[in-house]
């Protein structure tokens, strides 16, 4: 689960971490107010950030025409107008793709004087099995680049979950990261914040881009995070209900939500292949084999090991809902389940959506046999395949030939 | 032989009492497998279908029984702590079946495995399987949720992260009168207890195993790591596949740990690690075991 930039800083403020003064609102009235008062408190620049799941905010367009979904103003009266224009309207930027999202909320921010930026996240790195604190002097830019390009600008700490990120590693990537005198025991401390963050709320990601080093009113050198984006252990959000309310379905794919009502995988694909598997790994196979054979997947669909008449027929009308659907692959290796009793689902959905759609259907495993008549004697038009490159091979034909 | 499990060895199921846990333990005693031990804690005394005891810990059923490994059906909130009883009481080898342990569990879990004998397969994963010498493989080790009778007793070794990919890889073998010696699904999960390479090092040292199917999908690195080490020292004929080639990046495909992130983990990257380090890669998932048999 993701969350957005305003919720990543509260919990980030909370543990220590400095965020731009600022707050978030929902209306143009509000987004002046906010203003107001930073610029009574001394703010002289102010930032306007559109809240969505996606990067590439400030260089994005909204619908409307009007250009940038995060910009800087010096007054309220501009505040106001820009919120007037993001609210409520779309925002397409290089990761939305063309559909964009709907703006919702806005961070009202006073803008820090930036003297440099620099980058730290922290993650899981896999082959360890432990979260790692990862820091560069390249703030600002894409981190995939800098790997790409300068390697060894990257720092990186594996951290002993029994012992938490200690001092004297945090003070070791505040150096690396150019930090001098004082600034390293504050990025000391701000570095294990983050650290903290990652491990107390059972993050997946925890990212600062850019930590900033700021000049403050008072002529003093600090840090700032300037940007955050927290993902969330979808596994871990049982043990935080607080963390799980924050949850903004409006982020979500329609289709995706109402899958996950009936414990369905569903991840929406742009091609024109609908499929619906049994398993993860061979859900992920059969959009490869289709695409092998020339065809474009339209989903990925895991219905789980499993899967019930139930949750078949749900995952046949969430499928029948993509209008860009032109044909159905059903494959099941049915280990434990009873293939008739998949058979079974499959004919009842098929007269329940009344599907007009090719449907190639595969089945093997458990009572296979009787699966197979019930699908023959359905007397629906489906077609059977015989292995899966045979399904594959057939609902792509299927698809060509319509 | 066989690796991790052969038909003389003695099970445990932790969560026996749990509906999962129960059909499978089951599953398990029609196959022929040793299940000797049921573990809830409070339901100590107790006995499993009349036949198997129930301890309230695994410590107990370990020293009553004799159990040396493990089947763990707990729920995700509680899999981490059953995982880490059993490596307490000493067991060889925990087979943890349960989806959705959160991540930082896990990597609690493997932190407090260093330096312990107790081998970890999964979470989030069917089982191993040992087959057995009676019809449809009868008589063999099925600790997990495999399907049993696809199986046949012979000289294959199947690894792979996904469930019902091994399921197919295995029916593909078995159809083709092909057996196994073993087949052990590591898990779906970002962080698990053994990784593909630890697998294919105990097959190449298997004087039974005579060629291997690793199957793998998007995410991570452990393929390729495996694969670095295939290409200097297995000595048995592999062939690969790698699920996941259409996934888009970013996202997660139904398995935690299926997901490309930063462009690392694409299945592009694993094949051609795996062709690198010679291992024949199957164009598609349904000429996995044509794939390896064409190197046999």
């Amino acid at each position: 689960m993701n969350l957005h930039e305003y919720q990543a800083k509260e919990l980030l403020a909370a543990r220590g971490v400095n965020v731009p003064p600022g707050g978030v609102c929902d209306s143009p009235a509000a987004a002046r107010a906010i203003a107001e008062d930073l610029l009574a408190h001394g703010a002289n620049l102010i930032a306007v950030k559109s809240q969505i799941h996606a990067g590439g905010r400030g260089k994005g367009t909204f619908n409307t025409g009007y250009q940038g979904g995060v910009k800087l103003f010096k007054t309220a009266a501009e505040v106001e107008a820009a919120a007037a224009a993001m609210l409520g309207n779309v925002l397409v930027t290089k990761q939305t793709g063309p559909e964009g999202r709907r703006v919702r909320k806005l961070i009202i921010a006073a803008a820090p004087n930036i003297q440099k930026e620099l980058y730290v996240a922290v993650l899981l790195d896999r082959s360890l099995a432990r979260p790692v604190l990862m820091a560069s002097t390249e703030g600002g830019m894409d981190i995939e680049e800098v790997a790409a390009r300068s390697p060894e600008k990257i720092v990186k700490v594996a951290v002993d979950p029994a012992l938490g990120l200690m001092p004297y590693q945090a003070r070791k990537v505040a150096v690396a990261l150019g930090l001098r005198g004082e600034l390293i025991g504050h990025g000391a401390k701000l570095l294990q914040g983050v650290y903290r963050t990652w491990w107390e709320c059972d993050a997946s990601l925890v990212e600062i881009n850019p930590l900033c080093v700021i000049l403050t009113r008072e002529g003093k050198l600090a840090l700032q995070a300037v940007d955050a984006k927290i993902a969330l252990d979808d596994n871990a959000l049982f043990r935080h209900p607080d963390l799980h309310a924050m949850r903004d379905l409006g982020e979500e794919a329609p289709l995706e939500i109402e899958a996950s009502k009936f414990n369905l995988n569903y991840i929406k694909l742009d091609g024109n292949i609908a499929c619906l598997v049994n398993g993860a790994g061979l859900a992920m196979a059969t959009m490869d084999i289709i695409q092998h054979y020339g065809g474009r997947p339209a989903n990925f669909l895991d219905v789980g090991g499993g899967a019930t008449r139930e949750q078949v027929a749900a995952a046949f009308k969430i499928i029948l809902q993509d209008p860009n659907v032109q044909a159905i692959l059903v494959n099941i290796f049915g280990g434990i389940m009873d293939c008739n009793v998949i058979a079974t689902g499959i004919v009842a959905a098929v007269k329940e959506t009344g599907l007009k759609l090719p449907l190639v259907v595969r089945l093997e495993g458990n009572n296979v046999q009787a699966g197979n008549q019930t699908l023959a004697q359905s007397g629906l038009p489906l077609v059977r395949g015989d292995s899966m490159a045979d399904a594959a091979q057939k609902v792509v034909a299927a698809v060509a030939t319509r | 032989m066989s690796i991790l499990v052969n038909s003389q060895t003695r099970v445990l199921v932790q969560g026996i009492t749990g509906e999962f846990g129960g059909r499978h333990a089951r599953l398990s005693l029609a196959y022929g497998t040793q299940i000797v031990a049921g573990v809830t804690p409070g339901k100590g005394g107790q006995t499993f279908d009349g036949q198997v005891p129930i301890f309230d810990t695994v410590a107990e059923a370990v020293r009553e029984t004799g159990a040396t490994a493990s089947a763990v059906f707990v729920p995700p909130a509680f899999a981490a702590d059953a995982i880490l009883e059993g490596v307490d009481a000493g067991l060889d080898l925990v087979v943890c079946i349960t989806e959705g342990i959160p991540v930082n569990d896990m990597v609690k879990v493997k932190a407090a495995l260093a330096g312990r004998k107790t081998r970890l397969i999964g979470p989030n994963c069917p089982g191993i399987v040992t087959p057995g010498e009676g019809p449809d493989s009868h008589g063999g080790c099925r600790i997990g949720i495999a399907p049993g009778y696809i199986h046949r007793k012979g000289h294959i070794g199947v690894v792979s992260r996904s469930g019902t990919l091994t399921y197919e890889a295995v029916w593909q073998l078995t159809c083709r009168g092909v057996g196994q010696s073993t087949c052990v699904g590591i898990g779906g999960d970002p962080v698990n207890g053994s990784s593909h390479l630890d697998i294919i090092q105990l097959f190449n040292d298997d004087p039974d195993t005579h060629g291997i199917i690793m199957i793998g999908e998007i995410g991570g690195a452990a393929e390729e790591e495996a694969a670095a080490w295939i290409r200097r020292h297995c000595k048995k004929p592999v062939a690969g596949f790698i699920a996941g080639a259409t996934a888009p990046p970013g996202r997660r495909m139904g398995h935690a740990g299926a997901i490309v992130s930063g462009g690392k983990g694409t299945a592009a990257a694993k094949i051609e690690a795996f062709k690198a380090a010679g291992i024949a890669v199957a164009p598609t998932p349904s000429e996995m075991a044509d794939t390896l048999l064409r190197l046999m």
